[in-house]
């Protein structure tokens, strides 16, 4: 293995992953007239780019951290890159669920008959290839520009179907990721340039002390981050997710279940500890104020939840509920919290792409998108409901599943800030995750099928509940390996 | 040697060609020999640029007649770098308008067109290369007055090209009319109009006579360049005249007004000239005011060519920004801008051209589906688009970039932090009003209509321009430099000496 992963060079592997999806671009547009070949050439790809994100993993792990700069446009201004292990972990992720995702997008994109294959398949490439650069990101200005890719690059897979529901959803996802980005992300990075002359992601930050007597002004400054990375859907720039759910499935679980909610989330944890520093934001006030905005997002999203019968839209509320415990971390920039967000970016993931996954086999099987249709499903589609129920419990924290410790850190972070209120919203949080997310299933095994259903619905096939049962038996792995992963991302906490 | 004529050769070549251009008997002949005539000059202005970036501004008296009986011609760097741009920039429209002009104009028109193409092209090097303020004047005019010409003939396709023209026509010699009437008072008190001793003669002088010719100097300019509100002219000139006319005068001749701006401002008036804050002051309201009205006017145009030429309004807003700043970096971020907004918008009129040839219309209706059915224009649009916007890897975040970090470090009534938020804001504009043109072009479905193709020497000059605005994107090192340093050479020094003494 370790002779595997030392074959090429660091800087050969940043560039390889970011190149690799791209090339497989340019296979699936050749390959346009067969599918089987074009598929191939998506998936072999997604391996050789996970290939190089393990190698700069397992580096990254023994301490390396590997630096590659393309563009000088200005002196300061430069597009670059330089791997620390929270992307190093995100790069992992996000490239080992690709290729999870490629192999469930087959199956769902041909059990549905969608239209204009390939156009989706390429966009994917485009997205996989623009959410390792932010991973591997070298200061916020590289930051940004992929940020922007990200969005671009997946707004034709929103706007899939294209009818006039489609169009919809995608002018307020693009309208929200753009205007949030320009607007207010886009000032913060001029401002930290302004001041700083530099852009570079420093562990303990770059502002240095300079904001130390200017406790509003570094507010604002954390605010125009906080919000800016809208993709993180802190409240009230949540809106583009549950619209974004026009998409079909695979690129709701897939982007908006990993590769561009966790770039938001991603990046408010890489700005709190390598822009700002954990320590400056610790004791700024302006932190508190948006750590209890992400804890009213918390619960708010969690009530909204309840109230959706489709179940693609409660899972999008229950995503933006719980991203928001990242943010969370990230404001309490204590030791536990940074972990606690850390290590949510990796749960939340193998579980929310899980439930997704379901959402979209049920719908392949049996063309049912509300929860109301969903009676006595369970006994025809076992398999479905059963990786449904293991992904609920992740998410829900409750061991042993990888959603445990996320909360678990979290509230140790709480507890040693002596915040009495934060403990109580995560706990009322974890009871009412439990109410929206498990009643789906259990009605589909408790309740009797209602007489008026077709009796011909058969279990979803094989290539949409394999994958939703990798995700599954993968928050099971991580709950084990949690160790490893927090010792992984130690280096980030150095000092606090 | 002919190298000593270096400063005056780019404005004469053009300035002799044009007769000889009327005589040619043909569209294609015509538009090369022009073309050629172009490149020449482009060949001395690069040869210009090269010597004074080596060895310092340049003077040059006007048939052996010294100062201060003769005409001085004066180059500097910012001079030689605007005389570059404006060169470049006919040698890659020029080659476009043969096509475009065959498409576009009467045929009987067409060789008075290209000569109309070069006196404006050698109107505006003249401006730039000038020592001599009434020589300013001079060349203001041949340029505008060759511009009325250019724009009337737009009425081929469009019968408005007329009233556009006409409007401009009398906006302009208003314009002009003011410019000349400053010049005229500071003529009574000072008694030169060279440009040297004006400054010599005003440095430390203040009183009303003075204080009426600055405001009528540059509210004259502020006609000619279309600074807000006085832009109404702009875009009806804009979107009515010939394709070609359109891409070539929205990178140079607003451009130009710029720089004869920057000259008055810093080099004849200077810092000392007590009226100035109070001029910047109103630069920096007017621009910011500009940027957001034409921006937020583009966004409700259904005719694409006015959603651009709306667009150039609120860009000028942008250097009016920079050069109320009265910093070297505002100043230089200005030249900045001015170098990069020219490039992209021709890029951009030129993809226009390229639609408008191809299916006959610029209204964005006629834009729909163009993704499918022209790919490589609409790529080169939306390069250009990106650049409006200001994203990075393009040429318009670079000067934006530089705009913002020299509101960082001005000094001003508003605070620096909120002119950074009010740039970022109507960029967001900005991404309004592109991203309407790119959903038209790359979401809606096309019309029926199939469209024609664009000739190759149409498609080069686009791409040309295209790969310029990327470039100027990621190596901008060289251009942010020089500018700096033309920007300097206009404050800190005024003409090399001015300011210094």
């Amino acid at each position: 293995m370790e002779a595997l992963f030392s074959a090429v060079s660091l800087e050969t592997a940043i560039a390889g992953s970011m190149i690799a999806p791209l090339v497989g671009l340019v296979f699936v547009a050749f390959l346009d007239r067969s599918p089987n070949l074009r598929e191939s050439a998506s998936i072999a790809s997604g391996l050789v780019t996970l290939f190089f994100t393990l190698t700069i993993f397992t580096a990254v792990g023994t301490g390396a951290r590997p630096e590659l700069a393309i563009i000088e446009m200005l002196p300061g201004l430069e597009i670059k890159f330089k791997v620390e292990p929270l992307g190093a972990l995100f790069g992992l992720i996000a490239s080992g669920l690709w290729v999870v995702n490629t192999v469930y997008s087959i199956g769902y994109m041909r059990g549905h008959d969608a239209k204009g294959q390939t156009r989706f398949y390429m966009a994917f490439c485009v997205a996989i290839s623009a959410a390792l650069g932010i991973a591997y990101a070298g200061n916020l200005l590289t930051f940004f520009l992929f940020y922007e890719v990200l969005t671009i690059s997946t707004f034709p897979l929103v706007t899939h179907e294209r009818n006039e529901a489609a169009r919809a959803g995608g002018r307020v996802y693009l309208g929200i990721l753009m205007g949030t980005s320009i607007g207010l992300l886009l000032p913060g990075v001029i401002w930290v340039y302004g001041m700083t002359g530099t852009t570079d992601f420093v562990l303990g930050g770059i502002l240095g002390d300079v904001f130390t007597n200017m406790p509003l002004v570094f507010g604002i400054m954390l605010a125009l981050f906080a919000w800016g990375t809208a993709k993180a859907a802190l409240m009230p720039f949540h809106p583009w997710l549950p619209n974004a759910m026009v998409a079909p499935t695979p690129v709701s679980a897939f982007l908006h279940a990993v590769a561009v909610v966790k770039a938001g989330v991603f990046g408010v944890l890489k700005v709190t500890v390598y822009t700002f520093g954990a320590a400056n934001v610790a004791e700024s006030v302006a932190a508190d104020v948006i750590l209890y905005v992400a804890a009213a997002s918390i619960l708010i999203a969690s009530f909204i939840a309840m109230t959706q019968d489709n179940l693609k839209a409660r899972l999008a509320y229950s995503t933006v509920s719980q991203l928001s415990y990242i943010t969370l971390g990230a404001m309490l920039a204590t030791k536990m919290g940074i972990l606690g967000g850390g290590t949510q970016i990796a749960a939340h993931a193998l579980g929310k792409m899980t439930l997704f996954m379901c959402a979209g086999a049920i719908a392949t099987a049996t063309h049912k998108k509300y929860i109301s249709e969903m009676r006595g499903l369970g006994r025809v589609m076992p398999y479905t409901f059963i990786a449904y129920i293991i992904g609920a419990c992740s998410i829900i924290g409750l061991p042993p599943l990888a959603g445990t410790w996320p909360k678990f850190f979290l509230m140790l972070s709480s507890v040693e800030t002596g915040d009495l209120v934060l403990i109580a919203i995560l706990i009322l949080s974890s009871l009412l995750n439990i109410v929206y997310l498990l009643p789906p299933a259990v009605r589909a095994f408790m309740d009797p099928v209602p007489r008026d259903q077709v009796s011909e619905v058969n279990e979803a096939p094989l290539l949409s509940v394999v994958p939703a049962w990798l995700t599954a038996i993968g928050c099971l792995i991580l709950f084990i390996y949690m160790g490893d992963l927090v010792r992984y991302l130690e280096p980030l906490v150095e000092g606090l | 040697m002919i190298l000593d004529d270096l400063p005056v050769l780019p404005v004469i070549i053009p300035l002799f060609a044009a007769p000889i251009c009327l005589l040619l008997p043909n569209t294609r002949l015509a538009g090369s020999f022009a073309t050629l005539i172009a490149w020449v000059s482009f060949a001395f202005a690069a040869m210009l640029l090269a010597t004074v970036a080596e060895v310092g501004p340049i003077e040059y008296g006007l048939g052996g007649w010294a100062n201060p009986l003769g005409i001085v011609y004066r180059v500097d760097l910012a001079g030689a770098i605007v005389m570059t741009l404006v060169s470049l920039l006919a040698s890659v429209v020029f080659p476009y308008a043969i096509e475009s002009a065959r498409d576009e104009i009467v045929p009987s028109q067409t060789s008075a067109f290209f000569a109309m193409f070069l006196i404006c092209f050698s109107g505006l090097m003249g401006v730039v290369a000038t020592g001599d303020a009434f020589n300013v004047f001079v060349f203001l005019e041949i340029s505008s007055l060759s511009t009325y010409t250019l724009v009337a003939l737009g009425a081929k396709r469009d019968r408005r090209a007329l009233t556009a023209a006409f409007t401009y026509l009398v906006l302009g010699t208003i314009g002009a009319t003011f410019f000349v009437i400053g010049l005229g008072l500071l003529y009574q008190v000072t008694g030169t109009l060279n440009m040297t001793d004006l400054h010599d003669r005003l440095q430390g002088a203040d009183n009303k006579v003075i204080r009426a010719g600055y405001a009528f100097i540059f509210t004259g300019l502020g006609l000619k360049l279309a600074m807000f509100p006085m832009h109404r002219w702009l875009p009806a000139a804009y979107t009515y005249a010939p394709s070609a006319v359109t891409a070539f005068l929205a990178s140079t001749s607003t451009k130009v007004a710029i720089y004869a701006m920057l000259r008055f401002l810093f080099t004849i008036f200077g810092f000392s000239f007590g009226f100035a804050d109070i001029a910047f002051g109103f630069f920096l309201v007017l621009g910011l005011v500009g940027m957001f009205y034409a921006s937020t006017v583009a966004i409700f145009r259904e005719d694409v060519k006015m959603i651009l030429a709306y667009s150039s309004v609120a860009q000028i807003g942008y250097m009016l920004l920079g050069i109320s700043f009265a910093t070297v970096d505002g100043v230089g971020a200005a030249l900045v801008h001015v170098f990069q907004h020219a490039v992209m918008k021709t890029t951009l009129f030129m993809a226009v051209g390229a639609v408008f040839f191809a299916l006959g219309s610029h209204r964005l209706s006629a834009y729909k589906g163009l993704g499918k059915t022209m790919p490589v224009t609409t790529g080169v649009f939306l390069i250009g688009g990106l650049s409006l916007v200001g994203v990075p890897l393009t040429g318009g975040f670079i000067s934006k970039w530089v705009l913002v970090q020299a509101a960082f470090g001005s000094v001003q009534a508003i605070p620096s932090l909120l002119i950074v938020l009010m740039i970022v804001a109507s960029s967001l504009l900005a991404v309004a009003y592109v991203g309407r043109i790119a959903w038209t072009m790359l979401l809606e479905e096309p019309t029926s209509r199939t469209p024609r193709k664009v000739p190759l020497a149409m498609m080069a000059p686009m791409l040309l321009m295209a790969a310029v605005t990327i470039y100027f994107g990621i190596d901008a090192e060289g251009l942010v430099n020089i500018c700096r340093a033309a920007a300097e050479s206009l404050l800190d020094t005024g003409l090399g000496y001015g300011g210094a003494m």
